[in-house]
């Protein structure tokens, strides 16, 4: 068995959200990842942030491809329809059951072999279709279920555990949706939970497609002297350019902060993403202005972490630029989507 | 004038084919003129032979005037409407004897427009475009539009109807009715003055179109998901199948389109590619909109790992396949029936689907409900096996009729109340024994909430690597299929009652055979027919091959890929099956299915003969 069932103790201490729930209600089933695996950090802070948000389990829909990183979202909201696709395919079928119902939030967690090498095109679609979701791409540099192959994203003249040295260009996956017109383009790293929470909260409030890259690390094929997406490199090379935090709609913003400290930014559902610049230099709403700070960074072997880009226009999600109904097309009354026999008639004239 | 008795009273009985250059407008003015026939009350079959090209290239339109309502092609050419330089040659030697070939004279006859059994008559169409219409694409336009009103004085078409069809045609463009209306008037006085009007070949007005439409078959699939209920369209452009997503999304702008906010009860998504397009599908049938998606065979190649996906991890999913010429990129703009295998067992793994074959554009409409009652009752892929004669071609069939009785078959689709009512949801679960579970969908309750995955799961909804567990769900999965043999539509079976010789055939190969029957009949060869309508093969299937001691298979592919499938999936033994392929990439004509039969059964009269002594 590749996982098992958590046994549903509560401790009647634990604290509850407003819908009265505590985090072990937005838990899944035990996890099978490697101990220490940063996946397993992901789908805590996962965990954490739909609990503090207080969303309804089955508001949720969770969808993944294939690999280590698509295995997680067995772990999280078991109360949550989940569908486990085909690999690197996810994108697609999150668009279709975003397309069949605009209501659910959708949580897509893929890795960086399903959504940079097999998944590249779905990935890059999705982001052009602005599909209204989270996209969680758990990010390790490697390939774990089949045993330590480079992915597309390790790092040149990073070193696999056998040694080998990569020579080939990495995809970023944050470089790769600012230029494709992501709206929401966040890194971050599974060992920050502090930074990744608000994130994960930002991305599910975003309308549109929210794109966060988690280094996460893997213990077993790349934790290593020489791999540059081990904890250690990680924690070393990996500069917060900006904090985000989280404001829920009916919350105020009580803390003060000096001009140019803060930007506060109000998101579609009225909550809002109070973002703090670590570094003056650093624009978030700019997309041009994002890629080239990016791109310094890493010429000087920084990775940005942080709300990367946030698009500052009220971008058209898919729906919008469908032009679909208020109301999911799963609920459509049947009698609304045919004109019956009379309709029919008149359609045929034409034909006759 | 060399005129042969083939011609001879050939009055709402003969084939015209017109040679065209693509790009050049020829297309419309074909149309109309088949239209045009079609109103006067006479049936009429036209097939479009166009190149995988947008413009340059040769082009061909068949039209066949048939009495009897043939829908098939006959094999001859009596009136070949010569517009293409280029193919002269190819086209002069198709005209059967005793028939015309009209040409463009206002250059000299080329030496290569020569036949003693034919009569070739030229009118000088360019010339009569240069001296009346002003502009270079507008004269290339009209050119088409003087030969339709030529054909119309040859042929005794009254210009009337034509006129009627222009002014529906550009109903908001009267100006454009005149313009057209001066062409035809062109043409058709250039004729009754210079040529031999009328033709033996002739229009007379009958009255056997009432209650008929004039539809090709995407065009009826694309309203047929529509009155199914589709709300989810995803697809990437292919030939034949764009149209029929063309198709639906112009009926949905029309019907599903509240006027006041502008926002449509439906979602075309052009998806970056064929893969994308089926993972959307899936993605929205999972989430309870009725979704589908239309392609080709070389579309069907890409989907095929989610459609592993869609039947293991039972997933409804409507697929139309309009088949084209294979293998690889083949022949795009050419029609075959060369996808029934890998339809029926796509994907890696033990797989099998279930296929619909609908043989005109009627049943397209028909059987996209179908489709979707089936995928969703059956929580399954369900292939609409379409072909790109029966898609692109426009047919008489008689006019679609709705039932507004219908309603959709959702399947088991568990409520909120349901689901609550259970001490615990299993997906995978058969608890009443017909192998189908019930399914739950997202945002209805936590208590329906399961994983869907294409990896090993038990019936419980969790995931396995246990043998057993493993196979009890691969088991119950074959029941289901077997329990679709109940649910699909039954052959059509036409049978003398004491024939030993049956003809099986599906989709577009229907036409030929009805002709074909009715020659053989006339010659004393009366054979069964059964036309299947899907796979699985019901027990009719079953029973119309063990009654019958030679049966002969018709299809349009290399491979006899029916046959194999009938040899795999009955107990009906090979020797029996006896194949008549076609696979030359144009629609099937009658005779081949005559001769091939005339010739098997020469040879074992024969043989019975021989035996006999």
């Amino acid at each position: 068995m590749s996982f098992i069932n958590k046994p549903k103790v509560h401790h009647p201490d634990l604290p509850k959200n407003e819908l009265g729930l505590t985090r072990r209600d937005y838990e899944g089933a035990m996890s099978t990842l490697c101990a220490g695996c940063g996946h397993d950090s992901v789908t805590s802070s996962i965990i954490q942030a739909i609990w503090e948000l207080g969303l309804r389990p089955e508001q949720l829909a969770k969808l993944s491809g294939i690999g280590c990183s698509s295995k997680t979202t067995a772990y999280f909201a078991s109360g949550a329809h989940g569908f486990n696709g085909v690999h690197g395919r996810m994108p697609s079928i999150a668009a279709g059951a975003n397309a069949a119902n605009k209501n659910l939030h959708y949580i897509g967690v893929s890795g960086d072999g399903d959504s940079l090498s097999i998944g590249f095109g779905q990935f890059a679609h999705a982001i052009r279709r602005n599909v209204n979701m989270l996209y969680i791409c758990e990010n390790n540099g490697v390939y774990g279920l089949t045993k330590g192959q480079f992915s597309a994203s390790a790092d040149i003249g990073t070193k696999s555990k056998k040694g080998e040295e990569n020579l080939q260009a990495p995809v970023d996956p944050c470089l790769a949706a600012l230029s494709l017109g992501g709206t929401f383009i966040a890194r971050s790293f599974s060992g920050d939970r502090e930074q990744l929470v608000p994130l994960i909260k930002a991305g599910l409030t975003h309308k549109g497609f929210a794109m966060i890259d988690v280094i996460s690390p893997c213990v077993t094929f790349n934790d290593h002297v020489g791999s540059t997406k081990s904890y250690e490199f990680t924690r070393e090379h990996y500069d917060a350019a900006i904090h985000t935090d989280y404001i829920p709609a009916r919350q105020e913003i009580t803390a003060s902060y000096g001009p140019g400290e803060a930007l506060p930014v109000r998101m579609h559902d009225g909550s809002q993403l109070l973002l703090r610049k670590l570094d003056q230099d650093y624009d978030p709403t700019h997309r041009g202005k994002a890629f080239e700070y990016m791109r310094t960074k890493l010429r000087q072997g920084e990775h940005v972490t942080g709300l990367i880009f946030l698009s500052p226009g009220q971008d058209p999600d898919m729906h919008d630029m469908l032009k679909t109904s208020d109301l999911p097309l799963n609920q459509q009354p049947y009698e609304t989507l045919h004109p019956g026999s009379a309709g029919l008639a008149s359609i045929l004239k034409r034909y006759g | 004038m060399a005129q042969s008795p083939a011609t001879q009273d050939r009055v709402n009985d003969f084939v015209i084919k017109l040679a065209n250059v693509n790009g050049t407008g020829s297309a419309s003015a074909n149309t109309m003129l088949m239209k045009s026939i079609f109103r006067m009350g006479v049936p009429v079959m036209g097939k479009n032979y166009f190149p995988s090209n947008i413009q340059g290239l040769p082009t061909w339109y068949e039209i066949r005037v048939t009495r009897d309502a043939y829908v098939a092609r006959s094999g001859r050419v009596d009136l070949m409407v010569a517009m293409n330089a280029e193919t002269y040659q190819k086209d002069v030697r198709e005209v059967s004897p005793g028939g015309f070939l009209i040409y463009d004279s206002t250059w000299p006859r080329p030496a290569v427009l020569v036949r003693d059994d034919i009569a070739i008559l030229g009118a000088p169409l360019a010339k009569i475009c240069n001296e009346n219409f002003i502009g270079v694409r507008n004269r290339i336009l009209m050119k088409n539009v003087v030969y339709l009103g030529l054909l119309a004085a040859l042929l005794e078409i009254d210009i009337e109807v034509i006129r009627q069809l222009l002014s529906e045609s550009y109903a908001k463009k009267p100006a454009l009715v005149e313009a057209n209306m001066k062409a035809v008037q062109l043409g058709h006085d250039y004729a009754r003055q210079h040529l031999p009007c009328p033709l033996p070949l002739r229009i007379e007005r009958m009255d056997r179109t009432r209650g008929n439409v004039m539809i090709d078959g995407n065009t009826a699939a694309g309203l047929g998901a529509v009155y199914a209920g589709a709300t989810v369209a995803p697809w990437y452009p292919i030939t034949p199948s764009t149209s029929l997503m063309d198709a639906f999304k112009s009926f949905c702008a029309r019907l599903r389109v509240d006027p006041e906010t502008g926002q449509g009860r439906y979602a075309v998504i052009q998806a970056e590619d064929e893969l994308a397009a089926i993972g959307m599908v899936l993605g929205a049938s999972w989430n309870g909109a009725r979704a589908f998606t239309a392609t080709s065979g070389p579309g069907i190649s890409l989907m095929s790992e989610f459609i592993g996906l869609a039947y293991y991890a039972e997933i409804p999913a409507v697929i139309v396949d309009v088949q084209r010429v294979g293998p690889s990129t083949g022949m795009p703009t050419r029609t075959q029936q060369c996808d029934i295998l890998m339809c029926a067992y796509a994907s890696h793994g033990d797989t099998k689907h279930v296929l619909l074959f609908p043989s005109n554009p009627e049943e397209c409409f028909y059987m996209m409900v179908q489709a979707f009652d089936l995928a969703e009752r059956l929580q399954t892929p369900v292939f609409v096996m379409s072909d790109l004669d029966i898609g692109m071609n426009d047919w008489m069939c008689p006019e679609l009729k709705w039932d507004d009785a219908y309603r959709p078959d959702r399947g088991k689709v568990l409520t909120k109340e349901e689901i609550e009512a259970l001490p615990r949801f299993h997906r995978y679960l058969d608890t009443d024994d017909d192998g189908i579970p019930a399914r739950t969908l997202p945002g209805v309750t936590p208590r329906g909430a399961y994983f869907t995955r294409g990896s090993g799961h038990n019936q419980y909804g969790g995931y396995t690597e246990d043998s057993a567990e493993y196979q009890v769900v691969m088991e119950r999965l074959l029941r289901k299929f077997n329990r679709a043999k109940t649910l699909v539509p039954a052959p059509v079976i036409e049978a003398t009652g004491n024939s030993e010789i049956g003809l099986v055939a599906v989709g577009s190969s229907r036409g030929a055979v009805n002709e074909a029957r009715d020659i053989l009949a006339r010659h004393g060869m009366a054979i069964d027919y059964m036309r299947i309508k899907a796979f699985p093969f019901t027990h009719e299937v079953e029973a119309f091959l063990a009654s019958h001691q030679k049966i002969f298979v018709v299809e349009q592919n290399r491979d006899a890929q029916l046959r194999s499938l009938l040899t795999l999936e009955t107990d009906v033994p090979k020797s029996k099956l006896h194949s008549i392929l076609h696979y030359s990439g144009l629609p099937m004509t009658s005779k081949e299915i005559v001769d091939a039969v005339i010739a098997e059964l020469g040879d074992a009269r024969r043989a019975s003969l021989a035996a006999a002594k």
